[in-house]
């Protein structure tokens, strides 16, 4: 098989497996939704509050996501790798 | 072929160095001249200021108080001062991903945008906490022990790093998406579906964006400037 061929497949499989973090970064969004809006319901008076800090929360968890994003990306669309494979071969 | 590379649009030298004028750049231009466009406008709208606002005076007070009144929520009511700075970001964040809709790359889709936005929060953090707790800022970088000094100094730098990808990563997701469906759905698809996921990819995710980033910076300003209890 052709080497770069190799190199492209590994580097598809590979954002697919940047891209599984997804699963726990909604679940943790999720858990912080939950919490939110018990605590909205509990204290609709501190709705304003609680709304801040769960964005805050939101953002923070979604750092490791966002990380997974850009890892795939980077892989698929400006992969380090091809080019000194190329060089390589030249 | 899909397109999503920053292009260079000219270059030009200064005293040996080549300077690239990419697109990221001609776009931010045009994004803020909207924008002053648009201050201008409001500000002839308005006239001489009355006491009892009405019309343009009234929206733009209320957007002022309410930016100022976000800051402050997160930061401390004494540096609530620094809503000016966030309206300024809020408004290049939300100008430049709505600019989007009309076809204009984002400027927020390079890197350079929103490091360069997430520096200027980070050397806010570091004057904020001199000016506010002088030493004890500084001293707080060797404690609990100076063994930690190296760890702490990565953590203050990860701060504009993951503040400049987390928008930068989100446009970047929305400009892929918005261009997949334009370049590679079927002819009957592009009628319609589009302008849908206009309305999330930017209008959503542009003043969700803007606000997350104020309320991260800001409340970083606010952890940095204030005693801890």
């Amino acid at each position: 098989m052709d080497p770069l061929a190799l190199i492209i497949i590994a580097a598809h499989a590979a954002a697919v497996v940047a891209l599984f973090n997804g699963f726990l970064t909604t679940f943790g969004q999720s858990r912080i939704a939950v919490a939110a809006i018990e605590s909205i319901a509990r204290q609709p008076e501190a709705a304003d509050s609680i709304r801040t800090a769960m964005f805050v929360g939101l953002a923070m968890a979604e750092t490791s996501g966002i990380y997974g994003l850009l890892i795939a990306i980077v892989i698929l669309f400006a992969n380090p790798l091809i080019p000194i494979y190329i060089g390589f071969v030249r | 072929m899909v397109d999503l590379s920053v292009r260079n649009v000219f270059t030009f030298e200064v005293l040996g160095f080549e300077v690239w004028i990419t697109r990221t750049i001609v776009n931010t231009w045009i994004v803020m001249a909207a924008l002053i466009a648009l201050a201008v406008m409001a500000r002839a709208v308005i006239g001489k200021p009355r006491a009892v606002p009405t019309g343009m005076q009234n929206a733009v007070e209320a957007a002022v108080s309410a930016v100022d009144k976000l800051v402050g929520g997160a930061a401390g009511e004494r540096l609530s001062w620094l809503g000016n700075w966030f309206f300024a970001v809020f408004a290049i964040i939300g100008a430049s991903i709505v600019g989007g809709i009309v076809g204009i790359r984002p400027p927020t889709a390079d890197w350079a945008t929103t490091f360069a936005l997430a520096f200027g929060t980070f050397a806010l953090i570091q004057a904020m906490g001199v000016r506010h707790r002088g030493m004890r800022y500084l001293k707080s970088f060797i404690e609990p022990n100076p063994v930690l000094l190296p760890l702490n100094l990565i953590g203050e730098l990860a701060r504009p790093v993951s503040l400049s990808f987390r928008l930068y990563g989100n446009v970047l997701s929305g400009l892929i998406i918005m261009t997949l469906i334009y370049e590679l759905a079927p002819i009957y698809a592009r009628i319609g579906v589009p302008a849908v996921l206009h309305v999330y990819f930017d209008l959503f995710t542009a003043s969700l964006h803007a606000y997350i980033f104020c309320i991260l910076s800001a409340s970083f300003i606010g952890v940095a400037a204030t005693e801890p209890a």
